[in-house]
Protein backbone atom coordinates (compact mmCIF):
# COMPACT_ATOMS: atom_id res chain seq x y z
CA UNK A 1 0.00 0.00 0.00
CA UNK A 2 2.81 2.44 1.54
CA UNK A 3 4.73 1.61 -2.04
CA UNK A 4 1.64 1.93 -4.35
CA UNK A 5 0.65 4.94 -2.87
CA UNK A 6 4.45 6.36 -3.23
CA UNK A 7 4.98 5.42 -6.13
CA UNK A 8 1.61 7.19 -7.71
CA UNK A 9 2.97 10.31 -6.01
CA UNK A 10 6.02 10.36 -7.93
CA UNK A 11 4.69 9.49 -10.94
CA UNK A 12 2.25 12.90 -9.98
CA UNK A 13 5.33 14.70 -9.63
CA UNK A 14 6.57 14.00 -12.58
CA UNK A 15 3.44 14.51 -14.61
CA UNK A 16 3.26 18.08 -13.09
CA UNK A 17 6.90 18.53 -14.51
CA UNK A 18 5.75 18.08 -17.70
CA UNK A 19 6.02 14.24 -18.09
CA UNK A 20 3.07 12.87 -20.54
CA UNK A 21 4.39 9.48 -20.32
CA UNK A 22 4.62 9.54 -16.41
CA UNK A 23 1.30 10.60 -16.30
CA UNK A 24 -0.05 8.25 -18.49
CA UNK A 25 1.42 5.84 -16.59
CA UNK A 26 0.11 6.93 -13.34
CA UNK A 27 -3.66 6.72 -15.02
CA UNK A 28 -3.60 3.62 -15.92
CA UNK A 29 -2.00 2.12 -12.36
CA UNK A 30 -4.81 4.33 -10.65
CA UNK A 31 -7.72 3.02 -12.92
CA UNK A 32 -8.00 -0.93 -11.34
CA UNK A 33 -8.13 0.64 -8.05
CA UNK A 34 -11.18 2.88 -9.20
CA UNK A 35 -12.58 0.60 -11.09
CA UNK A 36 -13.07 -1.60 -7.90
CA UNK A 37 -14.14 1.12 -5.62
CA UNK A 38 -16.71 1.87 -7.96
CA UNK A 39 -17.96 -1.53 -8.53
CA UNK A 40 -18.06 -1.97 -4.75
CA UNK A 41 -19.97 1.26 -4.64
CA UNK A 42 -22.49 0.15 -7.10
CA UNK A 43 -23.08 -3.11 -5.37
CA UNK A 44 -23.43 -1.71 -2.21
CA UNK A 45 -26.11 0.26 -3.60
CA UNK A 46 -27.85 -2.31 -5.03
CA UNK A 47 -27.36 -0.81 -8.74
CA UNK A 48 -25.60 -2.59 -11.67
CA UNK A 49 -21.76 -3.20 -11.61
CA UNK A 50 -21.95 -2.20 -15.07
CA UNK A 51 -21.87 0.97 -15.13
CA UNK A 52 -18.73 1.65 -12.99
CA UNK A 53 -16.59 2.29 -16.52
CA UNK A 54 -18.95 5.81 -16.82
CA UNK A 55 -18.22 6.64 -12.58
CA UNK A 56 -14.32 5.72 -13.57
CA UNK A 57 -13.92 7.75 -16.85
CA UNK A 58 -16.08 10.22 -14.82
CA UNK A 59 -13.40 10.73 -12.24
CA UNK A 60 -10.18 10.84 -14.57
CA UNK A 61 -11.51 13.74 -16.08
CA UNK A 62 -11.96 14.88 -12.49
CA UNK A 63 -8.77 13.94 -11.67
CA UNK A 64 -7.12 15.67 -14.82
CA UNK A 65 -8.77 19.42 -15.09
CA UNK A 66 -8.46 19.76 -10.95
CA UNK A 67 -4.40 17.89 -11.23
CA UNK A 68 -3.76 22.15 -10.31
CA UNK A 69 -5.47 21.42 -6.85
CA UNK A 70 -2.82 19.00 -5.76
CA UNK A 71 -0.36 20.00 -3.39
CA UNK A 72 2.67 18.28 -5.00
CA UNK A 73 4.43 17.77 -1.37
CA UNK A 74 1.29 15.77 -0.42
CA UNK A 75 0.71 12.05 -1.50
CA UNK A 76 -1.49 11.76 -4.29
CA UNK A 77 -3.97 9.12 -2.76
CA UNK A 78 -5.70 10.66 -0.30
CA UNK A 79 -6.47 13.68 -3.35
CA UNK A 80 -7.06 10.87 -5.92
CA UNK A 81 -9.96 9.19 -3.44
CA UNK A 82 -11.40 12.11 -2.42
CA UNK A 83 -12.16 12.75 -6.11
CA UNK A 84 -13.40 9.63 -6.52
CA UNK A 85 -15.46 9.41 -3.43
CA UNK A 86 -17.19 12.80 -4.91
CA UNK A 87 -17.51 11.47 -8.06
CA UNK A 88 -19.38 8.09 -6.57
CA UNK A 89 -21.59 9.77 -4.37
CA UNK A 90 -22.81 11.77 -7.30
CA UNK A 91 -22.91 9.14 -9.45
CA UNK A 92 -25.29 6.85 -6.85
CA UNK A 93 -27.59 9.92 -6.39
CA UNK A 94 -27.76 10.66 -9.88
CA UNK A 95 -28.64 6.97 -10.54
CA UNK A 96 -30.61 6.78 -7.77
CA UNK A 97 -32.95 9.78 -8.77
CA UNK A 98 -33.15 8.89 -12.11
CA UNK A 99 -34.44 4.86 -10.83
CA UNK A 100 -36.79 6.64 -8.76
CA UNK A 101 -38.31 8.47 -11.62
CA UNK A 102 -38.40 5.16 -13.50
CA UNK A 103 -40.13 3.41 -10.75
CA UNK A 104 -42.81 6.16 -10.59
CA UNK A 105 -43.56 7.18 -14.10
CA UNK A 106 -43.58 2.76 -15.87
CA UNK A 107 -44.30 1.54 -12.63
CA UNK A 108 -48.01 0.78 -13.99
CA UNK A 109 -47.77 1.05 -17.93
CA UNK A 110 -44.45 -1.46 -18.34
CA UNK A 111 -44.92 -3.92 -15.29
CA UNK A 112 -42.37 -6.10 -14.78
CA UNK A 113 -39.85 -5.25 -18.09
CA UNK A 114 -36.22 -5.42 -17.40
CA UNK A 115 -34.10 -2.22 -17.50
CA UNK A 116 -32.18 -1.90 -21.14
CA UNK A 117 -28.92 -2.75 -20.67
CA UNK A 118 -26.64 -0.22 -20.62
CA UNK A 119 -23.17 -0.35 -22.77
CA UNK A 120 -19.98 0.54 -20.84
CA UNK A 121 -18.96 3.60 -20.19
CA UNK A 122 -21.75 5.41 -22.61
CA UNK A 123 -22.02 8.27 -21.22
CA UNK A 124 -18.51 10.16 -22.26
CA UNK A 125 -18.89 8.79 -26.06
CA UNK A 126 -22.80 9.84 -26.31
CA UNK A 127 -21.85 13.41 -24.56
CA UNK A 128 -18.28 13.86 -27.24
CA UNK A 129 -21.21 13.72 -30.09
CA UNK A 130 -22.65 16.91 -28.56
CA UNK A 131 -19.73 18.52 -28.71
CA UNK A 132 -18.72 21.12 -31.57
CA UNK A 133 -17.55 20.11 -34.33
CA UNK A 134 -13.53 20.85 -33.70
CA UNK A 135 -13.38 19.76 -30.21
CA UNK A 136 -15.10 16.38 -31.27
CA UNK A 137 -13.03 15.49 -34.62
CA UNK A 138 -9.98 16.58 -32.11
CA UNK A 139 -10.64 14.46 -29.66
CA UNK A 140 -12.08 11.46 -31.61
CA UNK A 141 -8.52 11.51 -33.88
CA UNK A 142 -7.03 11.46 -30.80
CA UNK A 143 -8.71 8.82 -28.69
CA UNK A 144 -9.94 6.43 -31.09
CA UNK A 145 -7.92 6.87 -34.12
CA UNK A 146 -4.60 6.94 -31.63
CA UNK A 147 -2.93 9.75 -33.36
CA UNK A 148 -0.99 12.43 -32.26
CA UNK A 149 -1.17 15.57 -31.18
CA UNK A 150 1.26 16.36 -34.28
CA UNK A 151 -0.64 14.08 -36.84
CA UNK A 152 -4.34 15.50 -35.80
CA UNK A 153 -2.63 18.95 -36.69
CA UNK A 154 -1.93 17.65 -39.69
CA UNK A 155 -4.64 15.76 -40.60
CA UNK A 156 -7.33 18.71 -40.17
CA UNK A 157 -4.68 21.58 -41.35
CA UNK A 158 -4.27 23.37 -38.05
CA UNK A 159 -1.53 24.35 -35.71
CA UNK A 160 -0.34 22.19 -33.05
CA UNK A 161 -1.22 24.96 -30.80
CA UNK A 162 -4.92 24.96 -31.47
CA UNK A 163 -5.09 21.31 -31.74
CA UNK A 164 -3.94 21.59 -27.99
CA UNK A 165 -6.75 24.05 -26.87
CA UNK A 166 -9.66 22.08 -29.04
CA UNK A 167 -8.61 19.24 -27.12
CA UNK A 168 -8.33 20.56 -23.38
CA UNK A 169 -11.54 22.68 -24.86
CA UNK A 170 -13.07 19.58 -25.50
CA UNK A 171 -11.76 17.84 -22.38
CA UNK A 172 -13.12 20.92 -20.40
CA UNK A 173 -16.73 21.07 -22.02
CA UNK A 174 -17.25 17.04 -22.03
CA UNK A 175 -17.11 17.18 -17.94
CA UNK A 176 -18.87 20.05 -17.59
CA UNK A 177 -21.80 17.99 -19.68
CA UNK A 178 -21.48 14.75 -17.70
CA UNK A 179 -21.77 17.11 -14.96
CA UNK A 180 -25.18 18.78 -16.27
CA UNK A 181 -27.02 16.30 -17.31
CA UNK B 1 -14.82 5.72 -25.98
CA UNK B 2 -12.96 3.10 -23.76
CA UNK B 3 -11.35 4.20 -20.75
CA UNK B 4 -7.75 3.34 -22.41
CA UNK B 5 -8.15 5.72 -24.77
CA UNK B 6 -9.67 8.45 -22.69
CA UNK B 7 -6.19 7.89 -20.60
CA UNK B 8 -4.40 8.15 -23.60
CA UNK B 9 -5.99 11.44 -24.57
CA UNK B 10 -5.75 12.98 -20.82
CA UNK B 11 -2.15 12.03 -21.29
CA UNK B 12 -2.06 14.02 -24.29
CA UNK B 13 -3.08 17.24 -22.51
CA UNK B 14 -1.09 16.80 -19.94
CA UNK B 15 1.14 20.13 -21.41
CA UNK B 16 -2.39 22.13 -20.60
CA UNK B 17 -1.20 24.15 -17.44
CA UNK B 18 -3.86 25.51 -15.56
CA UNK B 19 -3.40 28.51 -12.78
CA UNK B 20 -3.25 27.72 -8.96
CA UNK B 21 -7.30 28.57 -7.23
CA UNK B 22 -5.27 31.41 -5.46
CA UNK B 23 -4.31 33.05 -9.15
CA UNK B 24 -7.78 32.45 -10.57
CA UNK B 25 -9.50 34.15 -7.84
CA UNK B 26 -7.36 36.79 -7.38
CA UNK B 27 -8.29 38.08 -10.63
CA UNK B 28 -11.82 37.61 -10.72
CA UNK B 29 -11.82 39.39 -7.45
CA UNK B 30 -9.82 42.18 -9.33
CA UNK B 31 -12.15 41.81 -11.66
CA UNK B 32 -15.50 42.47 -9.71
CA UNK B 33 -13.72 45.26 -7.26
CA UNK B 34 -14.39 47.99 -9.46
CA UNK B 35 -18.18 47.66 -9.82
CA UNK B 36 -18.37 47.25 -6.08
CA UNK B 37 -16.12 50.58 -5.84
CA UNK B 38 -18.10 52.32 -8.50
CA UNK B 39 -21.76 51.33 -6.69
CA UNK B 40 -20.18 53.02 -3.53
CA UNK B 41 -18.76 55.60 -4.77
CA UNK B 42 -21.82 56.87 -6.23
CA UNK B 43 -24.46 55.68 -3.51
CA UNK B 44 -22.59 56.49 -0.61
CA UNK B 45 -19.21 57.94 -0.82
CA UNK B 46 -16.41 58.28 2.33
CA UNK B 47 -18.00 59.98 4.98
CA UNK B 48 -17.13 63.61 5.34
CA UNK B 49 -15.68 63.80 8.83
CA UNK B 50 -13.08 60.90 8.13
CA UNK B 51 -10.72 62.97 8.98
CA UNK B 52 -11.86 63.02 12.81
CA UNK B 53 -13.25 59.77 12.56
CA UNK B 54 -10.01 58.18 12.23
CA UNK B 55 -8.97 59.41 15.59
CA UNK B 56 -11.67 57.51 17.24
CA UNK B 57 -10.23 53.96 17.50
CA UNK B 58 -13.74 52.25 17.65
CA UNK B 59 -13.87 53.77 13.91
CA UNK B 60 -10.65 52.14 13.38
CA UNK B 61 -11.70 48.42 14.96
CA UNK B 62 -14.61 48.45 12.24
CA UNK B 63 -12.04 47.63 9.46
CA UNK B 64 -9.78 45.37 11.65
CA UNK B 65 -12.94 43.82 12.06
CA UNK B 66 -14.01 43.38 8.17
CA UNK B 67 -11.04 42.83 7.23
CA UNK B 68 -10.31 40.45 9.80
CA UNK B 69 -13.41 38.49 8.14
CA UNK B 70 -12.21 38.89 4.78
CA UNK B 71 -8.68 37.59 4.89
CA UNK B 72 -9.36 34.41 7.14
CA UNK B 73 -12.34 33.82 4.95
CA UNK B 74 -10.10 33.86 2.05
CA UNK B 75 -7.71 32.04 3.25
CA UNK B 76 -10.20 29.25 4.40
CA UNK B 77 -11.95 29.46 0.93
CA UNK B 78 -8.61 28.54 -0.61
CA UNK B 79 -8.18 25.66 1.62
CA UNK B 80 -11.37 24.19 0.70
CA UNK B 81 -10.85 24.47 -2.98
CA UNK B 82 -8.75 21.06 -2.44
CA UNK B 83 -10.89 18.05 -2.75
CA UNK B 84 -9.53 16.61 0.28
CA UNK B 85 -9.60 19.15 3.06
CA UNK B 86 -12.69 20.05 5.16
CA UNK B 87 -12.66 22.67 7.99
CA UNK B 88 -10.96 21.18 10.21
CA UNK B 89 -7.85 22.79 11.83
CA UNK B 90 -8.84 26.06 9.54
CA UNK B 91 -12.42 26.68 10.58
CA UNK B 92 -11.39 28.36 14.10
CA UNK B 93 -9.83 31.38 11.62
CA UNK B 94 -13.04 32.87 10.68
CA UNK B 95 -12.86 33.09 14.64
CA UNK B 96 -10.67 36.00 14.15
CA UNK B 97 -13.44 38.84 13.33
CA UNK B 98 -15.71 37.91 16.15
CA UNK B 99 -12.56 37.78 18.67
CA UNK B 100 -11.71 41.35 17.71
CA UNK B 101 -15.15 42.45 18.06
CA UNK B 102 -15.43 41.17 21.51
CA UNK B 103 -12.74 42.31 22.31
CA UNK B 104 -14.06 45.82 21.25
CA UNK B 105 -17.43 45.60 22.83
CA UNK B 106 -15.08 45.27 26.17
CA UNK B 107 -13.13 47.77 26.09
CA UNK B 108 -16.40 49.95 25.02
CA UNK B 109 -17.93 48.75 28.23
CA UNK B 110 -15.10 50.00 30.05
CA UNK B 111 -14.83 53.92 28.59
CA UNK B 112 -17.07 56.13 29.84
CA UNK B 113 -19.89 56.76 26.91
CA UNK B 114 -21.97 59.64 26.31
CA UNK B 115 -24.93 57.30 24.54
CA UNK B 116 -27.01 54.77 26.25
CA UNK B 117 -26.29 51.23 24.98
CA UNK B 118 -29.22 50.66 23.20
CA UNK B 119 -28.42 53.70 21.38
CA UNK B 120 -25.74 52.99 20.51
CA UNK B 121 -26.65 49.29 19.49
CA UNK B 122 -29.72 50.53 17.62
CA UNK B 123 -27.64 52.97 15.49
CA UNK B 124 -29.23 55.49 13.00
CA UNK B 125 -27.88 53.82 9.61
CA UNK B 126 -29.14 50.28 10.51
CA UNK B 127 -31.62 50.03 7.74
CA UNK B 128 -28.39 51.10 5.08
CA UNK B 129 -26.09 48.85 6.56
CA UNK B 130 -27.94 46.16 6.41
CA UNK B 131 -29.02 46.64 2.56
CA UNK B 132 -25.98 48.39 1.07
CA UNK B 133 -23.54 45.44 2.59
CA UNK B 134 -25.57 43.04 0.96
CA UNK B 135 -25.71 45.28 -2.37
CA UNK B 136 -21.82 45.45 -2.40
CA UNK B 137 -21.44 42.30 -1.81
CA UNK B 138 -23.28 41.13 -4.18
CA UNK B 139 -20.43 41.69 -7.45
CA UNK B 140 -17.44 40.10 -5.27
CA UNK B 141 -19.59 37.39 -4.11
CA UNK B 142 -20.10 36.74 -8.22
CA UNK B 143 -16.47 37.19 -8.34
CA UNK B 144 -15.59 34.79 -6.30
CA UNK B 145 -17.63 32.25 -7.04
CA UNK B 146 -16.47 32.28 -10.42
CA UNK B 147 -12.35 32.30 -9.45
CA UNK B 148 -13.54 29.73 -6.74
CA UNK B 149 -14.93 27.12 -9.95
CA UNK B 150 -11.59 27.00 -10.59
CA UNK B 151 -11.37 24.35 -7.63
CA UNK B 152 -12.55 21.01 -6.80
CA UNK B 153 -14.46 21.73 -3.03
CA UNK B 154 -15.33 18.63 -1.56
CA UNK B 155 -18.65 20.39 -0.10
CA UNK B 156 -19.56 23.16 -2.51
CA UNK B 157 -22.06 25.12 -0.17
CA UNK B 158 -19.93 25.19 2.34
CA UNK B 159 -17.43 26.59 0.19
CA UNK B 160 -20.04 28.76 -1.47
CA UNK B 161 -21.19 30.08 2.27
CA UNK B 162 -17.18 31.02 3.16
CA UNK B 163 -16.95 32.83 -0.61
CA UNK B 164 -20.11 34.87 1.32
CA UNK B 165 -17.83 35.78 4.37
CA UNK B 166 -15.09 36.65 1.83
CA UNK B 167 -17.45 38.99 0.13
CA UNK B 168 -19.32 40.66 2.92
CA UNK B 169 -16.20 41.41 4.91
CA UNK B 170 -14.52 43.03 2.03
CA UNK B 171 -17.88 44.89 1.00
CA UNK B 172 -18.36 45.69 4.95
CA UNK B 173 -14.80 47.39 4.86
CA UNK B 174 -16.01 50.05 2.25
CA UNK B 175 -19.30 50.45 4.28
CA UNK B 176 -17.64 51.00 6.98
CA UNK B 177 -15.79 54.13 5.83
CA UNK B 178 -19.42 55.10 4.93
CA UNK B 179 -21.25 54.56 7.76
CA UNK B 180 -21.14 57.04 10.97
CA UNK B 181 -22.26 54.49 13.44
CA UNK B 182 -18.65 53.30 15.20
CA UNK B 183 -20.24 51.51 18.19
CA UNK B 184 -18.93 47.89 18.00
CA UNK B 185 -22.06 46.89 19.49
CA UNK B 186 -23.89 48.15 16.31
CA UNK B 187 -21.10 46.51 14.45
CA UNK B 188 -22.27 42.95 16.01
CA UNK B 189 -26.08 43.62 15.05
CA UNK B 190 -26.11 44.69 11.97
CA UNK B 191 -22.74 43.99 10.53
CA UNK B 192 -23.70 40.15 11.35
CA UNK B 193 -27.15 40.13 10.11
CA UNK B 194 -25.68 41.46 6.59
CA UNK B 195 -22.78 39.11 6.38
CA UNK B 196 -25.44 36.22 7.59
CA UNK B 197 -27.36 37.18 4.55
CA UNK B 198 -24.58 37.20 2.32
CA UNK B 199 -23.29 34.08 4.19
CA UNK B 200 -26.50 32.18 2.75
CA UNK B 201 -26.69 33.40 -0.84
CA UNK B 202 -22.70 32.26 -1.21
CA UNK B 203 -24.37 29.18 0.01
CA UNK B 204 -27.21 28.47 -1.77
CA UNK B 205 -25.66 29.47 -5.18
CA UNK B 206 -22.47 27.87 -4.45
CA UNK B 207 -24.19 24.49 -3.90
CA UNK B 208 -24.85 24.28 -7.52
CA UNK B 209 -21.75 26.53 -9.17
CA UNK B 210 -18.91 24.96 -7.26
CA UNK B 211 -19.77 21.27 -7.53
CA UNK B 212 -16.69 20.22 -10.00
Amino acid sequence: MRERDDEWTGLMRLAIAGDSAAYHRLLRAVTPVLRAAARRGLARAGQPVDQSEDIVQDILLAVHLKRHTWDVTAPFAPWLFAIARNKLIDALRRRGRRIFVDIDDFAETLPGEAPAATASASEVAAQLQTLPARQRDVLQSIAVDSASIKDTAAKFSMTEGAVRVALHRGLASLTAKLREQ
Amino acid sequence: MDTDQLIRTLAADNTHRARPVGFALMLALLAAAPVSLLMFFTELGIRPDVMVAMRNPFFDLKFAVTLALAISAIAVSLHLSRPEASLRGFGWLLLAPVGILAAGIGGEMMVQQRLPMMTRLVGKNSWVCMTAIPALSLPILAGALIGLRHGAPARPAVAGAIAGLLSAGLAATLYASHCTDDSPLFVAAWYTIATALVTAIGALIGAKLLRY
